[in-house]
């Protein structure tokens, strides 16, 4: 699509309401931001930052495979540490390759509604990470979005390619300081998996009581290629709503969803959304819900529209309190004949049985209800690199996770 | 000295009495077994003395150390040094056998626990998670050697498990009622829960009960009694002349 008609597009989705979630009044944050200073090395960035990048799993001065931060709206750094994989921000990035325009935009719409519309109005920032044909890395590209200003509107655009045979893992922190009173960060993603790339995309997000969420995430895997995407909530915001939409393209193509959230407080509508489209594609989301106060809103849908697609959608609640609510969706919608396509859904509180057993062997109530909570966040995910995993586990236990307030 | 002290115990289960003016006491240092026919409420004694709720305390009480524990809470209990190795517990998802025995005890030589028990390659699976009955018993007694309670509780620890692991539960028994030491060095004490015996070919047991509607009819020699039961059956103890 030309730039014009992207901008085009754009203003006239200007007040187009999401179809989910509340509506956020985009006219109540500020757009400008002080620029921030660029600095040559993670460790060069301020303690701050990396401290506030720590808390949400993402070590930026460990081993990595490059990373970048956003602080703001000015990309401070984006910097590969591996000849494999290519780290740009994104202005740099549409500015040297004009390649990019055949995926800048391509997988979520500018006109979708007035979030993305507001991304498409903006000037470009958020990153652009490129896994080149054939190389594997182990180790994460680490990424943090800082929201570091009051009544904020931090936007972001992300394209993440991983070329045939490659294979990438990336981990986004995305955080306010505690300082931060009031904010919004509206994020597009497009992500896509070439033939035979494997990806895992890890997100792990601790905003403010104050802060409004609007992701847009739009994914493609072509023939053999396989995405491993987990979302991880355990801190209180405001608001938040996303609903990632991965297309199954090509034949043998995977998606997995999982999702861990701890409510407290707000409205959280997080879900994931796929299209099989090509012969022996499967797709799997699993939903894990904590909820000790606020809403939560998990979507799944799966769309099966080529014989032998198989997908499976699981939503899991625990409500722990009479202050929330869990309301869980699974959607099925096959479209062709063959199919393999489940779900299982359940809004429950936890077993008196587990409690007593855990207490008889000394543990108070408080201390057995943690236990059980951490333990029923703990989804088995696949296709991570062992590190990775440890320190996606250590986000959950680390956690006052506490049964009713 | 009574460790445990229980006088006249009523407790009901809705509308049904389980439990009807039952008494025992058990000394520092033994080891008491318990037979009965099934629904004779052996389980719901060491469930009522664990402190898991559900159970109506219609009257009497429930003495430990001394102190009256007939409405303290399980934790409580747990902490006092009452432990329970349970017939069938609950798996709990996510969470390892190697960190629960931390929790437990955070002292407690995880590995050296595991190794004792054959039970290594178990430390990072789930507590309980698709184990086969075996397997239970031996993540029971796992936890119990981290927890190192002065009073132990095991019901059917011999359910369901092969020849071989038999022996080591036994010895696990022996460990934790302490009869690898010299009996006037013994300070901890026991009640276990068997239907067929066999444990007891591995195990030391003092002074073996037998419950029939919710009282004890029968106490003496765990051999004899054993005997008696396989020769004419629990029919047998009513009336016998064995003291109670």
């Amino acid at each position: 699509m030309h730039v014009s008609g992207i901008e085009d597009k754009a203003r006239k989705a200007r007040d187009k309401k999401a179809l989910y979630g509340t509506d956020v009044d985009l006219e109540s944050y500020e757009s400008e931001a002080k620029p921030q200073d660029i600095v040559a090395n993670a460790e060069d960035l301020p303690n701050v930052v990396k401290k506030a990048a720590m808390d949400v799993g993402v070590k930026l001065d460990g081993e990595s495979s490059g990373s970048f931060v956003q602080m703001d709206q000015t990309p401070v750094i984006a910097k590969s540490l591996y000849e494999g994989v290519e780290i740009m921000d994104m202005a740099s990035a549409l500015e040297k390759y004009d390649f990019l325009q055949d995926y800048w935009w391509k997988l979520v719409a500018p006109d979708a509604d007035k979030y993305t519309a507001e991304v498409a109005a903006a000037p470009p920032a958020g990153y652009f990470i490129r896994a080149k044909k054939g190389m594997k890395t182990v180790f994460p590209v680490k990424s943090c979005l800082y929201l570091g200003s009051s009544n904020l509107n931090q936007r972001v655009h992300n394209v993440i390619i991983a070329e045939e045979g490659s294979e990438l893992h990336v981990i986004t922190g995305c955080t306010t300081p505690a300082h931060v009173q009031r904010g919004l960060h509206v994020g597009v993603s497009e992500f896509f998996i070439q033939k035979n790339a494997k990806v895992s995309f890890t997100m792990v997000h601790s905003w403010g009581k104050e802060v409004e969420v609007r992701p847009r995430t739009g994914i493609t895997i072509a023939e053999g290629g396989s995405l491993s995407n987990n979302y991880i909530l355990l801190k209180p915001v405001k608001t938040i709503q996303t609903f990632p939409t991965a297309t199954l393209a090509g034949r043998g193509a995977v998606a997995s969803f999982n999702t861990v959230i701890y409510a407290t407080m707000g409205n959280i509508d997080v879900g994931s959304n796929v299209f099989l489209n090509a012969p022996e594609t499967s797709a799997e989301s699993i939903s894990r819900v904590v909820c000790v106060g606020g809403e939560v809103i998990a979507r799944g849908r799966m769309t099966g529209r080529v014989p032998g697609a198989r997908a499976h959608l699981e939503c899991v609640g625990l409500l722990l309190s009479d202050k929330g609510r869990i309301y869980s969706i699974p959607e099925l919608d096959g479209q062709s004949r063959d199919l393999d396509m489940s779900h299982e859904a359940a809004v429950g509180r936890i077993s008196e049985e587990e409690l007593e057993y855990l207490m008889s062997r000394g543990l108070s109530s408080e201390e057995a209800t943690s236990v059980i909570v951490r333990g029923f966040l703990d989804v088995e995910i696949k296709g991570l690199p062992d590190d990775l995993k440890q320190e996606i586990k250590n986000i959950t236990q680390r956690e006052d996770l506490k049964g009713a307030p | 000295m009574w460790l445990l002290e229980i006088e006249d115990l009523s407790v009901s289960i809705g509308s049904k009495q389980v439990l009807k003016n039952f008494n025992l006491r058990i000394s520092r240092g033994e080891t008491h077994v318990l037979f009965g026919p099934n629904g004779t409420g052996k389980t719901t004694l060491l469930n009522v003395i664990a402190g898991i709720p559900r159970y109506v305390i219609d009257g009497g009480r429930i003495v430990f150390k001394g102190e009256d524990i007939t409405h303290m809470s399980m934790d409580e209990r747990a902490r006092l040094g009452i432990g329970m190795a349970f017939q069938r517990p609950p798996a709990i998802r996510g969470l390892r056998l190697r960190d629960l025995i931390k929790i437990i005890n955070p002292k407690a030589d995880a590995m050296a626990i595991l190794k004792k028990m054959d039970f290594e390659a178990f430390a990072d699976r789930d507590v309980n998670r698709g184990f086969s009955g075996g397997e239970v018993k031996r993540s029971e007694m796992v936890q119990l050697l981290a927890q190192q309670p002065d009073f132990v509780m095991l019901d059917e620890p011999d359910s369901g498990v092969d020849l071989e692991n038999i022996k080591l539960i036994g010895e696990a028994i022996n460990t934790l009622t302490q009869k690898d030491q010299r009996p006037s060095q013994r300070t901890k004490s026991g009640v276990i829960i068997t239907h067929f015996g066999h444990i007891l070919d591995y195990m030391k047991a003092d002074r073996a009960h037998v419950m029939l509607g919710g009282s004890i009819v029968c106490s003496g020699n765990p051999g004899e009694i054993l005997e008696q039961i396989k020769k004419s059956g629990y029919e047998g103890c009513v009336g016998c002349t064995c003291p109670v």
